[in-house]
């Protein structure tokens, strides 16, 4: 009897233990991330003025300049990626969402589970034979293509779980009144799900703010400023890249900087989508 | 089609005497609504044919990067065959392209980074899923781990290049190997922070899953609450936390940006994990705009390719064990 | 003297290879109120749904036979054609959750791209709410979405919805399945007056629900139609034993 009890004790001790370990360990996850801020923001809050925003990098040896030419050139980059990718993106998820069965969806989603699996420098691989090469050169717009092919996983994701869940009388209120198809599904299905789909596109739009390694030799960057879609043209993220793996440090400021507003970018953006879905979602 | 609404309008006139005199007078709207119906129908073909060509264009996307990847890495197959994947020497001067270094080094980083994520993942999934499924801090906690994920990799380099690297340098000088400081090593830690939050959110949801019933037998044979997750949630859960792993494992092998500003870029085989080195993606991402010929170029999409394939295959079994599990 | 509007010929509805509803032969007269009743699974619905051809947008469905709709058969005519003329109701409330109750009213115009002004449209909307019995209830709130409405009072702006399209004939599943029992008979008093303008096909398995309230009732069972006869006539001397068996609830 007595060493029943002390068996309890100890298994009851074990349990405890494993429990404060668990919390231990799940909390020290995110030090990580809270050392990154942190040092990101000391380093990087610093050297961001009206100049750093506005100016061009300054050549080697020469301390200043800014970052002008990266950040307009990823909002350009971004901005052409979701042009493609959005209505592509939506449209694939309605298919996959009003033809749960059909073969050709089976097939189209599971391209859409493999696309989201492949490596980004996979993609800047392929764009770069569709585009740089015929084009004869780097381009803004094949560093969107990229861009645009890894925003198209999320999106449809998204947007087919988004609409899937939607009940089946919203459909046939709409049928019922003598709608089309199409207008049911763009006046009554979208408008229900918007909250879903616009999280699913802030999201991708969050994911490919920071990708590098699809622009490597498809944008591949420019130290001017550029508006030529055809032409070379710079982002954060490659300038992040370049500069931070220089030997110089007035560049490594630069990058800090750029890093700075990269992560703010991203984070808020997540965080937003976050708090935005709860209040836009239609309710049912 | 054309012939019925002809007979619709014909017909309307007719009874309009008795139904429109007992109804509103609606004619011009019913009218408006007849002729507008007529475009809608050929929309509602057009929009129709549009959704299964997008649809069709996304399995042609697909087959197109894996068709590219095959084609353009067909010049490398050719001239260096199966021993491309064995062969230990990756010289672009005397054309000798081996890509074991490199695949070594991926299943180093990559597995080292597992290893190292793993406990901290499982710990989120359980303390998420199990202790403490509700409450403002557990939302919190779960918030910033799904946040790690959205840090880009470009920041995670440059952070573990200035913050890092001289931490695993003054380590390496105390247990005195060659204080390098980049290599395999750190980049495994590196890719141990970034893969965290996937085995932990899906782990999470998993857990989630499993029916209390089952737990509820458990703790009235008065098992502990360690002995519950050991041996009801563990098994119960166990394909899809394997799962979760898998798509961690799938992330850090094309992992890209984060490992080629650590790794310290060497073609040689790695001879501790704590020497420089180079992964799949990293060779790639280093000497793609520098190949300056075909064949070089060619043993460069060869390992995108192999990448390509390993990962398809990875998240595929990951998805199916998912898929088995939630039907179950 | 009255003349049929709805008329089925040789109608029959299939899910896959399931033969869901055999042979239906059917004369609807206008300004009526036609109650079709039966057991759970008797294809009553089905059938129901033939009439305006929502039954084949369940994938593997299919139909044949005709229905007539006056001198056309529906089934020949594209389905927004028929759907503009014959409007439906549901077991359950669904005003659109995006709209607002003004919205939801002149849906049928609004989703269809059909510009109407906006007196028009204000007249429609208080006409269709106050056939409803709804516009003294909402016609201060009608800025508001049309889910924070209750129960009895969505299924009724449902109805304002399929009225406002001006159809000749209303369709009704179950209408008042998921309604309290003060809202079931508000609806119910609707139908006396809506019969003015309109045709009433209701589908319902309650039966007292069926003597209440319609002229004509139909029995379906196994998918056939067993009697079709006036109201009274049918529940006071039913001519099959299957209707008798059904209506003295001798199986369920």
């Amino acid at each position: 009897m007595i060493s029943m009890k002390n068996n309890v004790k100890y298994r009851i001790g074990k349990s405890t233990g494993f429990q404060a370990l668990t919390i231990l360990l799940a909390c020290s996850c995110v030090v990580p991330l809270i050392f990154i801020l942190i040092y990101i923001l000391q380093a990087g809050l610093t050297k961001i003025n009206w100049h750093f925003l506005t100016n061009l990098p300054k050549p080697v040896g020469e301390s200043g300049g800014g970052i002008a030419n990266a950040l307009l050139g990823s909002i350009i980059i971004i901005l052409v990626a979701s042009v493609i990718a959005i209505p592509f993106g939506i449209l694939c998820g309605i298919y996959l969402s009003e033809n749960r069965k059909s073969r050709l969806a089976y097939w189209s989603r599971l391209c859409v589970d493999i696309l989201q699996g492949v490596p980004s420098i996979v993609i800047g691989i392929v764009a770069y034979f569709w585009l740089v090469k015929p084009l004869g050169g780097f381009s803004a717009i094949s560093g969107s293509v990229a861009l645009a092919i890894m925003m198209l996983p999320i999106i449809i994701r998204s947007t087919e779980e988004t609409l899937k869940l939607l009940p089946d009388s919203l459909r046939e209120a709409g049928f019922a009144l003598g709608l089309p198809f199409h207008r049911v599904v763009l006046k009554v299905i979208v408008p229900c799900g918007i909250s879903g789909i616009l999280s699913g596109v802030m999201l991708s739009v969050a994911r490919i703010a920071g990708e590098t390694a699809p622009l490597l030799f498809t944008a591949f960057g420019n130290p001017y400023m550029s508006f030529n879609l055809l032409k070379p043209m710079q982002s954060l993220p490659l300038l992040i890249f370049n500069y931070a793996t220089s030997p110089y440090n007035d560049w490594h400021d630069l990058a800090w900087g750029a890093s700075c507003i990269l992560l703010i970018w991203v984070l808020a953006l997540n965080i937003f989508t976050k708090l935005m879905t709860r209040k836009w979602k239609v309710q049912l | 089609m054309k012939s019925s609404v002809d007979t619709n309008l014909a017909t309307r006139p007719s009874e309009s005497g008795r139904v429109v005199s007992l109804k509103t007078p609606d004619t011009v709207s019913s009218t408006k609504r007849i002729k507008r119906s007529f475009r809608q129908i050929r929309a509602e073909n057009v929009f129709r044919r549009t959704l299964i060509i997008v649809a069709l264009a996304m399995v042609a996307l697909v087959l197109g990067i894996m068709l590219t990847l095959i084609f353009q890495s067909t010049l490398s197959i050719k001239s260096s065959g199966l021993g491309y994947l064995w062969g230990k020497t990756w010289d672009p001067v005397r054309d000798i392209f081996g890509a074991y270094p490199f695949i070594l080094g991926t299943l180093l980083t990559s597995f080292l980074a597992l290893a190292i994520s793993i406990p901290f993942s499982f710990a989120v999934a359980v303390f998420l899923g199990e202790y403490y499924p509700q409450g403002w801090f557990p939302n919190l906690l779960k918030n910033t781990v799904e946040l790690i994920a959205a840090v880009p990799s470009v920041i995670y380099g440059f952070w573990g290049l200035a913050v890092l690297v001289p931490i695993v340098r003054s380590f390496e000088t105390k247990i005195g190997v060659e204080p390098v400081g980049l290599g395999i090593f750190t980049s495994a830690i590196i890719l141990a922070i970034m893969v965290i939050p996937y085995a932990a959110s899906l782990g999470r949801s998993m857990i989630h899953m499993v029916p209390s019933n089952l737990k509820e037998a458990a703790y009235s044979l008065g098992a502990t609450r360690w002995e519950v997750i050991r041996s009801v949630i563990f098994p119960y859960t166990k394909s899809g936390l394997f799962a979760g792993v898998l798509l961690s494992l799938g992330r850090a092998l094309g992992e890209t940006m984060a490992v080629t500003m650590v790794i310290g870029n060497t073609s040689l085989i790695p001879k501790s994990i704590f020497a420089p080195g180079n992964t799949m993606a990293s060779v790639i991402a280093n000497e793609f705009t520098e190949a300056d010929h075909p064949v070089y170029l060619s043993a460069l999409i060869e390992l995108g390719l192999v990448l390509f394939l390993v990962t398809v295959v990875i998240n595929m079994v990951g998805k199916r064990l998912v898929g088995k599990f939630t039907n179950e | 003297m009255e003349s049929t509007i709805v008329k089925s010929v040789d109608y029959n509805a299939y899910f896959g290879d399931n033969h869901v509803v055999k042979n239906v032969n059917i004369d609807i007269p206008r300004n009526n109120v036609i109650a079709v009743m039966g057991p759970s699974g008797c294809g009553k619905t089905t059938f129901l749904r033939g009439i305006n051809r929502m039954h084949e947008l369940i994938p593997g469905a299919t139909a044949k036979g005709k229905i007539m709709l006056n001198a056309e058969d529906v089934m020949e005519m594209h389905p927004i054609f028929v759907r503009l003329k014959i409007g439906m109701v549901f077991q359950r409330p669904n005003p659109f959750p995006n709209l607002s109750i003004y919205d939801n009213v002149i849906a049928g115009y609004k989703l269809n791209g059909i510009k109407l002004p906006k007196a028009e449209k204000d007249r429609i909307v208080e006409h269709s709410l106050t056939r409803v019995a709804l516009w003294k209830e909402v016609k201060d709130s009608l800025t508001k979405k049309g889910s924070f409405l209750s129960g009895g009072q969505q299924q009724r702006l449902c109805i304002a919805r399929a009225v406002a399209m001006e159809p000749e004939v209303l369709l009704f599943d179950e209408p008042t399945s998921a309604l309290d029992p003060i809202s079931t008979s508000t609806v119910e008093e609707l139908f006396h007056e809506l019969k003015k303008n309109y045709t009433l096909i209701i589908v319902t398995h309650n039966m007292q629900q069926a003597a209440r309230v319609s002229d004509k009732t139909a029995f379906f069972y196994m998918g056939e139609l067993v009697e079709y006869d006036e109201t009274k006539q049918m529940f006071t001397n039913p001519k099959d034993t299957r209707t008798q068996n059904y209506i003295t609830g001798r199986f369920s």
